[in-house]
């Protein structure tokens, strides 16, 4: 499979806070190989989002190296877009110009990059709200505004923190179906953090079940489904292998240990 | 009753009230004159202590037809204007470094609450010695001015969001950007409860400059007007300031509902 695009060497993260230390990872081993779409699922405050803000180059690990195309992450990267798990959308600009932030602060071609906004507008289905203010959004229209804005800077590495939990049923899948369709097209690497065990199976190649806090990777598990090709979300879902995952996987993951702040 | 026609009575309803309120102020301030002409008039208490309304509007005449009403007021105003824009700018600066460098923000917390607190008109002889007759009057309004400023601006920035400064630098902006694009915009709200607080306090430090101080004005008219016991000179003045004062806070007002209005920003009340 050649060189991981992305890749964990027995990372540890421990939050230093003048309250205390917290130990969110201990020693996670992760790659991801170009190309592919990877989830991550594990009890809340397993270290999810942790991760993916190492990757993002927005924390450095405790110990053990975070590793882009086996160069070390040292800060941000412009091959990476990062949507957080929450969408802090400007409330003074509009929808547009919220997801063309990224390409601004890059200096890229704007012209281009309000093409694609457009077209990515189109595709989540918020084109009649592009010149709204988040303000006037619901809960589920700005955290498809804010997956446009992640992608708007065109990134061939995506890291998606929960981007479809506030979304109904319903939008959620056909969402899914479109990103997945997308991000397969353009051959972009992803990384996609989920609470939803049947998103990470219907979505994934692998699935990477991580322990209770500190944060370890319990297990890892490949999806294949029978077929000359791989099944789009909502066809595998109905697809007869499913069902033994989304056992295996859920017999994977532990009770969450304690409530924890950060649930949704 | 259809949706159309209860607006249509809620909205008569809210006019007819706020026409109520204007005419109560209005009624109010008719009814102060009055008194304040008749107690003058009947001697209930002295003229020469209290002047009266139509001495102040006599002096406001002869003073508008000597054209020394316009050289006061005009030199007021160039001072608190001048001030307000110096003291604005200079906080503005100031707390953008503060922003800037944290480091710097630490170390100076004490200072700026000790100034802070420090009653600034203390300082006016100083000025008065260092920058001299002309000059002291803008030592004082921007004293006065400026770490009102710096608190209130450092305090607005540090409020922003921290996770909206980090989605910029996932987009891996720099810190110039973030200061543009997200820390100034998301603290207009309180740039602009600056400014509102500022027109005042500037107003304030230029007329106590100019009592220690100037040979115009309109507190070098008050202080004149004091010392050589004509009250109406005092009483116009005042009556002068508190025009101004009320003329600046509205356009103050009107600049911040047409900035929100621009930058889409809620305005606080
Ligand atoms: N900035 C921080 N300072 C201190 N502790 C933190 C910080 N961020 C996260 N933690 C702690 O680290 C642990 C892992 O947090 P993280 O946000 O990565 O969990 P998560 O798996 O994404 O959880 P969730 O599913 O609820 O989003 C948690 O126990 C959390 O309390
Ligand atoms: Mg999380």
């Amino acid at each position: 499979m050649g060189r991981p695009r992305i890749a964990l060497e027995e990372v540890s993260l421990t939050y230093l806070t003048p309250r205390g230390a917290t130990q969110a990872l201990a020693g996670v081993s992760l790659a991801v190989y170009p190309g592919e779409f990877v989830s991550i699922v594990g009890p809340s405050g397993s270290g999810k989002s942790t991760i993916l803000s190492l990757i993002a180059g927005i924390l450095q690990p405790t110990a053990g190296r975070v590793l882009l195309d086996g160069d070390p992450v040292t800060g941000p990267s412009q091959r990476v877009g990062y949507m957080l798990q929450r969408d802090y959308l400007f409330e003074w600009r509009t929808v547009t110009e919220n997801c063309l932030i990224g390409p601004e602060v890059q200096g890229q071609d704007m012209a281009r990059a309000r093409g694609r906004v457009a077209r990515l507008l189109q595709k989540t289905g918020l084109t009649a709200f592009a010149d709204a203010y988040p303000g006037q959004l619901s809960g589920g229209m700005r955290q498809r505004a804010a997956l446009v804005r992640t992608l708007a800077i065109d990134p061939d590495i995506l890291l998606l923190d929960e981007p479809f939990s506030a979304l109904d049923f319903q939008t959620k899948l056909m969402l899914a179906d479109e990103m997945w369709s997308l991000l397969r097209t353009e051959h972009k690497t992803v990384l996609l953090v989920t609470h939803d065990i049947s998103e990470a199976i219907s979505l994934s190649d692998r699935v990477i079940v991580l322990s209770r806090r500190p944060g370890r990777v319990k297990s890892v598990h490949e999806i294949r489904f029978a077929g000359p090709e791989r099944p789009i979300p909502f066809k595998a879902r109905g697809a007869p292998e499913y069902s033994g995952y989304f056992h295996r996987i859920w017999a994977e993951l532990d009770p969450p240990g304690e409530v924890n702040r950060n649930v949704g | 009753m259809s949706d159309e026609a209860l607006l249509a009575r809620y909205r008569r309803a809210q006019r007819r009230r706020r026409w109520a309120v204007a005419a109560a102020q209005a009624a109010l301030l008719a009814a102060f004159l009055l008194l304040w002409e008749l107690a003058a008039a009947r001697y209930w208490v002295n003229p020469m202590l209290t002047s009266r309304p139509s001495a102040v509007w006599q002096t406001l005449v002869s003073m508008a037809a000597s054209g020394s009403l316009w050289v006061h007021v005009g030199v007021t105003l160039q001072e608190t204007l001048a001030g307000f824009a110096i003291g604005m700018a200079l906080g503005m600066g100031i707390a953008v470094a503060l922003w800037w460098w944290p480091a710097l923000a630490a170390v100076l917390d004490p200072y700026l609450v000790v100034l802070n607190a420090l009653p600034k008109i203390a300082l006016g002889p100083i000025f008065y010695i260092w920058l001299g007759h002309q000059w002291s009057v803008y030592g004082m309004a921007v004293a006065i001015s400026v770490v009102v400023t710096i608190v209130m601006l450092h305090a607005g920035f540090s409020e922003v969001e921290a996770n909206q400064v980090l989605v910029m630098r996932t987009f891996g902006a720099t810190r110039g950007q973030i200061l543009r694009k997200v820390v100034i915009p998301a603290s207009l709200p309180t740039v602009m409860a600056a400014l509102k607080v500022n027109i005042g306090l500037t107003l304030v430090g230029v007329i106590v400059g100019e009592f220690l101080s100037a040979r115009a004005g309109l507190g070098y008219l008050i202080i004149y007007g004091g010392q050589v016991f004509q009250m109406q000179l005092v009483m116009t003045s005042v009556v002068i300031l508190a025009v101004i004062s009320a003329l600046l806070y509205l356009a103050v007002t009107w600049a911040e509902r047409l900035v929100s209005r621009l930058l889409h920003l809620p305005v606080r009340s």
